[in-house]
């Protein structure tokens, strides 16, 4: 799947809406495309089997990418993206456990993903299954400190058949990362908590390719692949803006999205 | 005989994890929750996640999406306060099967003092949609509670007490998740009460059947949902109503039978509890003389 298909469905989703993250919904679309089209054994027919992989979006709010991804895959139409955030839709403005196929942990609430995702690692080993979680928590999120709770409990639990993946889009609402809370030396903050770390370019497929086969790899530790991203990638008036963390495109900037993303 | 509830519990939870499959998570108080008669007996079906109460009930969540049973303890102060938004969005908006065992509710918990004391959790966790709050008033039903919980299918909330409960139930006796006791039948008023007020409610109508006043007393062990029609019955048979709890008034057992009674209009009531102050330092009985946690503030409130 082309990490482009699933853009193009965030900006489909986002503007329906009229409401929504674009910015950090595109910058994670790239891993989002390795892991539900390349890497993980999930099967839309089947979404809560117990032998299956796990995915927890902790930087929830990027809902739309999740949604696009899981509808490309078949958990449900690609149309009813466009019923995202509508009272009638099952498509809630953050991840639904309950109400939507193929969302394995309601996120939505910063810094809690990670900590359920190890819940479902240690289930994992405790039951001998060889199932892997991922999850993907932001740049921001990790200002929480509950992402530091879970990062000690990860490692004390040894807990290597899961995967993290730090999306650095470097912006957060109210600027900056740098600038609001800095969050640098994320590689050395999780090696300090007991972690193994790979440091790559996000929207490099090759390099999330070998980074989550590294992981997989990798015994005894938990792996956090930090991704350096920008936000609002492949939309050129998106990128890297701060405006578009939260903001739906107007009619002139999703016809140019939706063109600039190879669709019509 | 006396036990604290909060060995029953961690008691029953050894017992039962016997015939039955679940997890125990604790956050470095395995051994003041009693979750540690779990731990000694089945140690890889127990993890401490040290001090970090947010981290072990998302945790708990992530497990129980996994189709695990768990129970998730710590101080109710812990629990309820501090955990308070895992607790709602990792737990009851996701509406999954976790307990959450949280012991030293209330002011009677003693020496710690107000920073331990626990007098608003009851009144949180009510105010979450999915959440079900039980608090039992003696060992024989907090047993009997623990053993409902590992089938309990929606997220639950269990408080007990630190120091030794009186006995109120004998083994035969029935206590079932929803539905209130009626430990004593009357007709002028009924005192309703939860955790060790219960002891107290059963000792103030001894004295008031001395004095010619006849009243009920209720077990309303279950403060959500509760259990709205035996409520509603009392109200209409005796026309006054006392709660009585370890707990602020506000928000937590006289708040729910305040709320039913509003609308009803069929009794007056009075609500015995901590009134909106914080707790202190103090044996557990200077503690409930100091507060009128007793027989004295019951007799007082029915005048």
């Amino acid at each position: 799947m082309n990490a482009n298909e699933i853009r193009k469905q965030i900006i489909e989703g986002i503007y329906a809406a009229k409401s929504g993250h674009p910015g950090g919904s595109l910058s994670i679309a790239d891993i989002m495309s390795v892991l539900f089209f390349e890497e993980m054994n999930v099967d839309p027919k089947n979404p809560k089997d117990p032998n299956r992989d796990r995915f927890v979006l902790s930087k929830g709010h990027a809902a739309p990418a999740l949604y696009a991804a899981l509808a490309l895959k078949g958990y449900f139409d690609v149309e009813d993206i466009k019923t995202l955030r509508k009272t009638e839709s099952f498509l809630q403005g953050h991840p639904c456990l309950n109400k939507i196929p193929g969302v394995d942990m309601s996120t939505g609430s910063l810094g809690q993903g990670l900590s359920a995702a190890n819940g479902m690692a240690i289930c994992g080993k405790y039951d001998k299954k060889d199932y892997r979680v991922y999850v993907i928590c932001g740049d921001g999120e990790i200002q929480e400190g509950q992402i530091w709770e879970a990062a000690m409990t990860s490692a004390h639990y040894k807990l290597d058949n899961l995967t993290l993946f730090v999306d650095i889009n470097g912006l957060q609402i109210d600027g900056p990362t740098t600038e609001v809370m800095n969050v640098a030396n994320v590689a050395n903050k999780f090696d300090a908590f007991g972690w193994n770390t790979i440091e790559i370019d996000g929207h490099n497929d090759a390099e999330i390719r070998a980074a989550i086969a590294k992981a997989k790899a990798h015994k005894g530790q938990p792996t956090a692949i930090i991704a350096q991203t920008i936000k609002g990638k492949g939309v050129s008036f998106m990128e890297n803006q701060l405006g578009f963390h939260g903001a739906a495109p107007n009619d002139e900037q999703y016809k140019m999205a939706i063109k600039e993303l190879g669709g019509n | 005989m006396a036990t604290p509830t909060r060995e029953a519990y961690g008691r029953a939870l050894a017992k039962f994890g016997h015939d039955k499959d679940f997890f125990v998570l604790d956050a470095d108080l395995a051994k003041a929750t009693q979750t540690i008669f779990f731990k000694n007996e089945f140690p890889e079906r127990f993890f401490d996640m040290g001090i970090s109460e947010g981290d072990m009930m998302t945790t708990a969540a992530g497990m129980a999406t996994c189709g695990k049973k768990v129970f998730a303890s710590t101080f109710a102060i812990f629990a309820a306060g501090r955990a308070y938004e895992q607790v709602r969005n990792s737990i009851a908006y996701p509406n999954l099967p976790v307990v959450i065992g949280a012991t030293h509710g209330g002011v009677m918990i003693g020496e710690d003092g107000a920073s331990h004391q626990a007098i608003e959790d009851i009144s949180l966790m009510r105010t979450i949609p999915n959440m079900t709050v039980v608090v039992p008033a003696d060992a024989i039903s907090t047993t009997q509670i623990v053993e409902q919980a590992i089938d309990f299918k929606t997220p639950l909330y269990i408080r007990t007490g630190r120091g030794a409960s009186s006995d109120i139930y004998n083994e035969a006796d029935k206590i079932t998740i929803g539905k209130g006791n009626v430990l004593k039948d009357g007709k002028d008023l009924t005192i309703i009460a939860i955790g060790d007020l219960v002891y107290e409610a059963l000792q103030a109508a001894e004295q008031l059947e001395q004095q010619g006043v006849s009243a009920a007393v209720i077990d309303m062990h279950t403060v959500k949902p509760i259990d709205r029609d035996l409520v509603c019955e009392y109200a209409k048979k005796t026309h006054k109503i006392i709660t009585a709890e370890d707990h602020s008034i506000i928000g937590g057992l006289g708040s729910a039978v305040a709320e039913i009674l509003a609308e009803t209009g069929d009794a007056t009531l009075k609500r015995l509890g901590v009134n909106d102050t914080f707790g202190k330092s103090g044996t557990r009985s200077e503690l409930q003389e100091y507060f009128k946690l007793n027989v004295k503030g019951i007799l007082e409130l029915a005048k």
